[in-house]
């Protein structure tokens, strides 16, 4: 008797978390603030600052689609996450959408049953060099004594690069991204591999940086994005398309700095219009307000105004766009058109 | 026979004292006997010294030549110029973050700070017997008012939190005559339902504005995060800890069973394994939209682990006793909560403070694991945000030199509390 009841408890609570789970931008619309999952601290993609407020690049989605959805950026409740919390905090409805530069995989995609949105960083693994060594390609790292962190994807990665390029390399196995610093510059090992974003935040801590290159291979693909519950689709579309505003207006030309000016009356190009919501009904079918992507836009700027703030080249990690430019510039950015 | 007696052949004076030998006194002596007693040692003392100058000479020119003052790791080196020293100037910005975390709201940073001061006054009394035993009421009232200091929010919560054990008490007080299990279980059902009572009245009361605002338990951080769960945890398992060391013992065979399998299971579980569930199963289960503090939950499983430590340090106490102190108790004719008061306890307690305080000292420490559920601790603090920022990115030595002093301080205070308890409560013939 007692166990019927107990299972019949936990049936009820599933039934709940599947229904509540089911309207993710009711819910959000009701609770007035957004729960965006970020990392407990990545410099350049999420960050507190000395006040406390969280700023960066993964920070900026999460305060696109709040000012998309609710009008306002500030809207936003941070929920840190580690590695292992992240999926679960995600599953369990903790969190609305996870900006947490996460790897799209075919397993995290289908088993996990998540839904990444979109790409907003492709990342790939690669090489940091002292300049003294005088490498400038990792093909010439024969028999290299190598700083990689265990149990990782990167740690496969290498073994296939060197196995394909039939190099041999001698592993120094590290835990933490500190520790292979500190490795790194005590000469533990000639070069040290981990994702190209955090070769370039390591290397803008180290005292002198220009005696160290990041070499050029990058021997794996690491598309970093945003995600959101399976299931729910209409949320998805929500994130999707906030993330696709801000690639597309960069592509549009459309920046913090006009976007005023464009969106008080309809201009000579029809999607520009579309998109700030002076002509068609964009909004609308989203379920949301017509000025949604204007505020996305407005919250911190387009894609590349991000980009450029957070880790573009005039920050100290200045990443170069690379991959990460708009198909016109021989990027890897292609939104879908707004139409 | 000659007359010349005035000749004596015996001294009748002593000799004045003559100063020892030179290698026999003052610092030679000592060092001869310390340092250079054997072969061995004398090697060992000259390794030691080496290593002594090394780490000096090593440590003292980074420690000397710190900078207190500067806003990033960038304008630090740039002051230093190549040279040797520390960038302690990453304390001196970010002080506020390693103690209260980074959203706690800064202008009440005294609120905390007062907690924190009352807590010495709250556990004088309990530490020190020979203080006013009416200083006990403070320290009753002070669980409720830290909680208001710290979170903030509307002062009947904790008032009715108060007024909820007060009824509870009275009405266990009224039925303990009759029956202990009936005056308990009378106490424990009289304050839920004070609490659910009162859960209504303060939702209908609470001012809009409470004169203490309320600050969220997720903004909690800091070295404030590791002390509220260490002071909390700590005090909380001691009593759940002598119950279940009782409860082991215990003839009843459920509650003896509940306790065996409670203590071990817990005991066979590593702590962090513990603090996911906390975090992230329970989340599954519960239904969704309902709050559960998170702060509450780690609380829970922290005591729980703990309390399953101190059972057992304390079934060694119990079980050091000899059998004849359980037969005197008998034959005086007490009962079972009598003579575990007066007899069997403060013995048992005496002979386990080291394990207990072990114990204390160890789930202080562990309080930093919290860190891997994305709860910002002094130690999260400084792998996550601090460490994440453009401005200090690269800076480990000062920020965990920083940490482990506040860590040290703390736990080198317990360790010296417990020995001078133990000095004190020393009854024994030596």
């Amino acid at each position: 008797m007692k166990k019927t009841a107990f299972y019949g408890a936990l049936t009820v609570a599933g039934f709940a978390a599947s229904m509540a789970s089911a309207a993710t931008l009711d819910d959000v619309k009701e609770r007035g603030t957004l729960n965006c999952g970020v990392t407990t601290g990545l410099i350049g993609f999420a960050s507190p600052d000395a006040n406390g407020v969280w700023d960066g690049f993964d920070v900026g989605v999460c305060r696109a689609v709040a000012a998309a959805v609710l009008g306002d950026p500030n809207a936003v409740e941070f929920v840190p996450t580690t590695g292992k919390t992240r999926f679960t905090a995600l599953a369990s409805g903790e969190i609305d959408m996870l900006a947490r530069n996460t790897t799209w995989t075919f397993s995290r995609d289908v088993d996990l049953k998540f839904e990444f949105v979109g790409i907003n960083y492709y990342d790939g693994q690669g090489f940091i060099a002292p300049r003294d060594l005088g490498v400038s390609s990792a093909k010439e790292l024969d028999g290299a004594t190598v700083c990689i962190q265990t149990g990782t994807t990167t740690e496969l990665n290498l073994a296939d690069y060197f196995r394909a390029n039939n190099i041999s390399y001698e592993p120094v196995p590290i835990e933490t991204n500190a520790e292979g610093q500190q490795q790194y510059l005590a000469g533990a090992c000639d070069v040290y591999t981990t994702d190209a974003s955090g070769l370039a935040a390591t290397r803008a801590a180290f005292e002198n940086p220009q005696d160290h290159i990041i070499l050029p291979e990058i021997i794996s693909k690491e598309p970093l994005g945003p995600l959101v519950r399976h299931g729910d689709n209409d949320w998805g579309d929500v994130v999707r398309w906030t993330l696709n505003a801000l690639i597309a207006a960069e592509e549009l030309g459309v920046t913090s700095a006009n976007i005023e000016e464009l969106a008080a009356a309809p201009t000579g190009n029809p999607e520009i219009n579309r998109l700030l919501g002076t002509e068609g009904e964009l909004g609308a079918m989203l379920g949301l307000e017509a000025d949604w992507a204007k505020n996305a836009i407005a919250a911190g700027g387009n894609y590349g105004e991000l980009f450029e703030r957070n880790i573009g080249e005039n920050t100290p990690i200045g990443l170069a766009r690379g991959l990460n430019a708009q198909w016109t510039d021989g990027g890897l950015l292609y939104t879908p058109p707004f139409r | 026979m000659s007359d010349n007696t005035s000749v004596a052949f015996v001294r009748t004076e002593t000799l004045p004292q003559l100063p020892p030998p030179a290698s026999e006194a003052g610092v030679v002596k000592w060092m001869r006997e310390n340092l250079f007693s054997s072969i061995p040692n004398s090697i060992l003392t000259l390794v030691s010294l080496y290593v002594i100058y090394q780490l000096v000479t090593g440590a003292f020119p980074w420690m000397a030549n710190g900078i207190w003052n500067t806003n990033s790791l960038a304008e630090c080196r740039e002051i230093l110029d190549g040279a040797t020293g520390a960038c302690f100037s990453v304390i001196t910005e970010r002080w506020n973050q390693l103690l209260f975390g980074f959203s706690y709201p800064s202008e009440f940073y005294w609120r905390p700070g007062l907690a924190f001061l009352l807590l010495f006054v709250a556990a004088a009394p309990v530490m020190f017997f020979d203080l006013p035993r009416k200083l006990l009421l403070f320290t009753a009232i002070y669980p409720f008012l830290a909680y208001w200091l710290i979170w903030g929010g509307t002062i009947y919560t904790p008032l009715f939190a108060l007024l909820g054990i007060i009824i509870g008490y009275l009405v266990y007080a009224r039925f303990v005559k009759d029956s202990f299990a009936m005056g308990f279980f009378g106490g424990v059902i009289a304050a839920f339902i004070a609490w659910f009572i009162g859960g209504y009245i303060v939702g209908a009361i609470a001012p809009a504005e409470p004169f203490l605002e309320a600050v969220q338990s997720r903004d909690m951080g800091g070295f404030m995060l590791n002390m509220t769960l260490g002071v909390v945890c700590v005090s909380l398992s001691l009593p759940l800890g002598i119950v279940l060391a009782l409860g082991r013992q215990s003839d009843m065979p459920i509650i003896k069973w509940i306790c065996v399998i409670f203590i071990e299971f817990i005991r066979g579980v590593p702590l962090i394994t513990l603090l996911f569930v906390a975090n992230v199963v329970l989340a599954y289960f519960l239904p969704p939209g309902t709050t559960f503090d998170l702060i509450l939950r780690v609380i829970i499983m922290i005591t729980m682990f703990s309390a399953a430590y101190i059972a057992e340090v304390i079934r060694g106490g119990l079980a050091a006793l000899p059998k004849g102190q359980y037969e005197a108790a008998d034959s005086l004719g007490l009962d079972y909560a009598q003579a575990m008061r007066l007899i069997i306890l403060p013995q048992a307690l005496k002979i386990s403070i080291p394990g207990i305080v072990n114990v204390a000292v160890g789930l202080f420490k562990d309080t930093t694991l919290v860190s891997v559920i994305s709860m910002f601790d002094l130690v999260g603090m400084i792998r996550g945000p601090i460490l994440s920022s453009t401005d200090w990115n690269g800076v480990y030595w000062e920020l965990f030199m920083a940490a482990s002093v506040l860590f040290f301080v703390v736990c080198y205070g317990i360790s010296q509390y417990s020995q001078w308890l133990e000095r004190r409560l020393a009854t024994d013939h030596r």
